[in-house]
C-alpha cells in the first residue's frame, strides 16, 4: 500500500497522455510447440538508451505449454474512484494467464526491469474448482477487484457450461468466484471492457475451445459457428441487459475498445472475417436513451492472390482475407489502429467521428502474400497482430503471432517472434521506426505487449477528459 | 484535552472539526461530485451529487446517534453507556488498524446511488461512530446544566441534540467537501485529486482510538 496514489494512476485519459513516456515494454513470449517454458520479455523502449529495442530481462516460467496470450496489470487508473476504495494500490504486478494450461502467473515488476520475478502461481485446478471456467484471457481492474474473462467452461475440452468472467482479489490474488448473475444469451466469450461511471460493460465472442485449440475449424467458419454477437451488461448488477447479433456471416467478434473518455457512450469492435466475402470490419456501438446499438462503420476488402501463394486453408478462395485480429484506440479517442494479420497491414483510422472512420495511415509489413520486410532489412514473418499504443499516442508497437495452431495454418513457414514500432503523426500518418528491431530468443513467438505505466488497452478512467 | 471534552465549546468544535475531516477526505465522496459535474457538463450536477452525499452521511450519523439518544433515559447508567460507547469506538479503530481492507460490497453499489453509497461508507468506516463519544459528552454537559428533570424531557432533549449534532457535523462535512469539489471543478482540475489524496487509513483508525480514549479520560477525571 502506498501513502499516495500510484503516480501512474490518472484521473482522466487526458492527464494520462501528459504523463512521462514509457521506457519499458513487457512482451509475452510463447513456445508454440511447448518445447520451452513461456516467458515474459522486458524490452527497453527508451530511444536514448543503448539497449533501445532490445530485451533487457526475461522472466522464464517454471512450466511448459501454458501458451501466453493476453495479460494485464493488478491495478490501474480506475483505482482513483472513491467507489472502489482501492486508491492506494500499486501498479506493480502483471497478471499473466496461460490460455492453454489455465494456469495464472502473478509477476512482480517492482524495482527495475532486471528485478522482475514470479510472485504467485495460481494452478488450473484452483481456477476450475472456484469458477467452473477455464482458458483465462482478458484482464481488467474493476469495481470489485481484477476481472478476468475466460474462453472455456468446465470439463476437459472446456465445453461443460458456458465460459464467462471471474473476479480475483486485487491484493491477495485469491480467486473470488464467477462474475455473472444473469448471462442471458451469452454462451461464448472473448474480450470485455466497460464505462465505469456509466456502469455498463460490453463483451464479445471468439469461439469455444474445440473451435480454436487445434487450429481454426474451416467448417465452423463457413457454417457461421464462431462468435458473432456482442453483449451489453449492467456492470455492477452483473446482468446481461442486451445482446445484439451481428449476423452469422460476421465471424469472430473480438476486441472491444470503448472510448476512453467516460462522457462518450460509444466504442468499437473488430470482426475478423465475413465468411461471405472475406472482408474484415470495424463496428461502432453506442448507447442512446439506455439502449445499445451497433453498426458496421468500416470494411477492409480481401486482396486477390494466386492459389500457389496461399496456404492450404485459403487456396480455394483465390484471395487473402485481411483478418482483423486486433484493434486499439488512442487515449484521445481519435485514432483507431487496426491490425490486418492476413494481408500484412497496420491501418490507422481517424475516428473523430466514430460513425465515419477515415483511413489516414497505413504500413505494410509481413503478410501471407505480400511478405513485406521491415525497413531495417529484417524479414518479418506473420502479420501485424497485437497492437499497443503509447499513452501520448505518438508510438505504436505491435507483434506478429496470433495463436500457435492458427499461425501454422495461415503462415506454414513459421512466425518467429517479432516486435516493431511505428511513429504516429500528430494528425495521422504512420511510419515504421527502422532502428527498432528486437532480437528474440530462438523458438519463441511474441504476443501481447504492455507498456510501463499503462497503455491504451489497460487503464479505465473514471473522470472525463476536460 | 479532558477539559476540552467537558466543555461545551470544545465539544461543538469537535463536531465541526470531524465534519471537515470527513468532508475533505476524497474517500468520503467529493470527487464523485466533480465527476458528476464533468459527466453532465453542468455545475448543477455537482450540487445535486453533494446533496445526495450529504443525505447519506446525515442518515448514517442520525442512525447511530438516535439509539444513544434513547438510551439517555437510563440516566443512572450514563457512565456505563459512555464507557461502552468509547470502548466500541476504540475497538473499531483497532480493527481498522489491523484490517485495512475496504469492504467489497461497497464496490457493488451503482454510481447512480450516491446517497446509499455515502450512507454505507460512513457506517463501514466508522465515521458515524466517531461522533458518538463527542455527542455523549454534549449530552452529559446538557444534563449537568439542566439539573434533575423528567426522563421524557431529557430524552426529547437528547433526541433534539442528536439531530443538531448530526446536522452541524454533516453541514461542516458537506461545506468543506463541497468547497474542495467546487475549487477542483472550477480552478484546479482533476490533477488535484491524485496530488492531494493521502492514505489516511492509519490516521483514521488512530483518530477513532483517540476519540474513544479522550472520552474515557474525560470520564475518569
Amino acid at each position: 500500500m502506498n501513502l499516495r496514489p500510484d503516480p501512474t494512476f490518472h484521473a482522466s485519459a487526458k492527464l494520462a497522455m501528459e504523463a512521462p513516456a514509457e521506457t519499458l515494454a513487457y512482451t509475452l513470449l510463447l513456445s508454440p510447440d511447448a518445447s520451452q517454458p513461456d516467458a515474459l520479455a522486458i524490452i527497453d523502449v527508451d530511444p536514448k538508451s543503448k539497449d533501445y529495442g532490445q530485451i533487457v530481462h526475461t522472466v522464464v516460467m517454471p512450466n511448459k505449454g501454458d501458451e501466453f496470450h493476453h495479460f494485464g496489470w493488478n491495478a490501474c487508473s480506475s483505482a482513483l474512484s472513491p467507489l472502489t476504495g482501492h486508491a492506494f494500490l500499486e501498479r506493480r504486478y502483471l497478471i499473466i494467464p496461460g490460455i492453454r494450461s489455465s494456469r495464472i502467473y502473478i509477476i512482480d515488476v517492482k524495482g527495475g526491469p532486471k528485478e522482475a520475478k514470479i510472485h504467485k502461481i495460481i494452478e488450473p485446478e484452483e481456477l476450475f474448482a472456484k469458477t467452473g471456467y477455464s482458458r483465462p484471457h482478458t484482464i481488467h481492474c474493476g469495481p470489485e477487484g481484477i476481472y478476468v474473462s475466460t474462453l472455456g467452461g468446465g470439463g476437459k475440452d472446456g465445453t461443460d457450461g458456458p465460459p464467462g468472467i471471474f473476479i480475483m482479489d486485487c491484493e491477495t490474488f485469491d480467486i473470488i468466484g464467477r462474475y455473472e448473475m444473469d448471462r442471458g444469451a451469452q454462451d461464448k466469450h472473448y474480450d470485455f471492457w466497460w464505462n465505469l461511471p456509466r456502469d455498463y460493460m460490453v463483451s464479445s465472442e471468439w469461439g469455444l475451445p474445440p473451435q480454436f485449440e487445434n487450429g481454426i475449424v474451416a467448417e465452423d467458419l463457413i457454417g457461421g459457428k464462431y462468435g458473432h454477437k456482442i453483449h451489453f451488461w449492467d456492470l455492477r448488477g452483473r446482468k446481461n441487459v442486451q445482446t445484439i447479433d451481428l449476423g452469422e456471416n460476421h465471424q469472430m467478434a473480438l476486441e472491444i475498445r470503448p472510448a476512453h473518455d467516460p462522457v462518450k457512450e460509444y466504442g468499437f469492435l473488430g470482426v475478423v472475417v465475413d465468411n461471405t466475402n472475406l472482408e474484415g470490419s470495424i463496428w461502432t456501438w453506442w448507447r442512446e436513451d439506455g439502449e445499445f446499438h451497433i453498426r458496421k462503420t468500416a470494411t477492409i476488402p480481401p486482396e486477390p492472390a494466386d492459389a500457389d501463394d496461399l496456404p492450404e486453408l485459403l487456396k480455394g478462395f483465390g484471395a487473402v482475407p485481411p483478418l482483423v485480429t486486433d484493434i486499439d484506440l488512442s487515449l484521445d479517442d481519435r485514432f483507431l489502429y487496426v491490425a490486418c494479420w492476413g494481408t500484412g497491414e497496420m491501418r490507422q483510422y481517424d475516428v473523430s467521428d466514430p460513425m465515419e472512420p477515415k483511413l489516414v495511415g497505413s504500413v505494410h509489413i509481413g503478410g501471407i502474400v505480400r511478405k513485406s520486410d521491415h525497413p531495417s532489412g529484417n524479414a518479418y514473418k506473420g502479420g501485424p497482430q497485437m497492437v499497443e499504443v503509447s499513452r501520448d499516442g505518438k508510438r505504436v508497437y505491435w507483434t506478429n503471432s496470433l495463436y500457435s495452431t492458427w499461425d501454422d495454418q495461415f503462415y506454414p513457414d513459421g512466425v518467429p517472434a517479432a516486435m516493431v514500432k511505428a511513429d504516429a503523426g500528430v494528425d495521422g500518418g504512420l511510419t515504421l521506426d527502422e532502428k527498432f528491431w528486437t532480437k528474440f530468443p530462438d523458438g519463441y513467438r511474441s504476443h501481447q505487449i504492455r507498456l510501463e505505466g499503462g497503455d491504451c488497452s489497460t487503464d479505465s478512467f473514471c473522470y472525463p477528459s476536460v | 484535552m479532558a477539559d476540552l471534552f467537558n466543555g461545551t465549546v470544545g465539544l461543538w468544535l469537535a463536531v465541526i472539526a470531524s465534519g471537515i475531516y470527513h468532508g475533505v477526505n476524497p474517500g468520503m465522496g467529493w470527487p464523485l461530485a466533480v465527476s458528476a459535474a464533468l459527466m453532465e457538463g453542468r455545475r448543477g450536477a455537482l450540487f445535486r451529487a453533494l446533496a445526495a452525499l450529504a443525505v447519506g452521511h446525515f442518515a448514517a450519523m442520525i442512525g447511530i446517534l438516535l439509539p444513544f439518544a434513547l438510551m439517555t433515559m437510563l440516566v443512572q447508567w450514563q457512565v456505563e453507556i459512555r464507557i461502552t460507547a468509547a470502548l466500541v469506538v476504540i475497538a473499531l479503530g483497532l480493527y481498522l488498524l489491523i484490517n485495512r481492507r475496504h469492504p467489497r460490497f461497497l464496490a457493488r453499489i451503482p454510481p447512480s446511488r450516491l446517497a446509499l453509497w455515502s450512507f454505507l461508507v460512513a457506517l463501514a468506516h466508522g465515521a458515524a461512530l466517531m461522533l458518538v463519544p463527542i455527542y455523549l459528552g454534549l449530552c452529559g454537559t446538557a444534563a449537568q446544566s439542566a439539573g434533575h428533570i423528567a426522563a421524557g424531557t431529557l430524552m426529547s432533549g437528547a433526541a433534539g441534540l442528536s439531530l443538531l449534532v448530526a446536522s452541524v457535523h454533516t453541514g461542516a462535512m458537506i461545506l468543506s467537501g463541497g468547497a474542495v469539489a467546487f475549487a477542483v471543478h472550477h480552478w484546479f482540475g482533476m490533477k488535484f485529486l491524485s496530488k492531494s489524496w493521502f492514505n489516511l487509513d492509519v490516521v483514521w483508525a488512530l483518530s477513532l482510538i483517540a476519540v474513544g480514549g479522550i472520552s474515557l479520560g474525560a470520564l475518569w477525571l
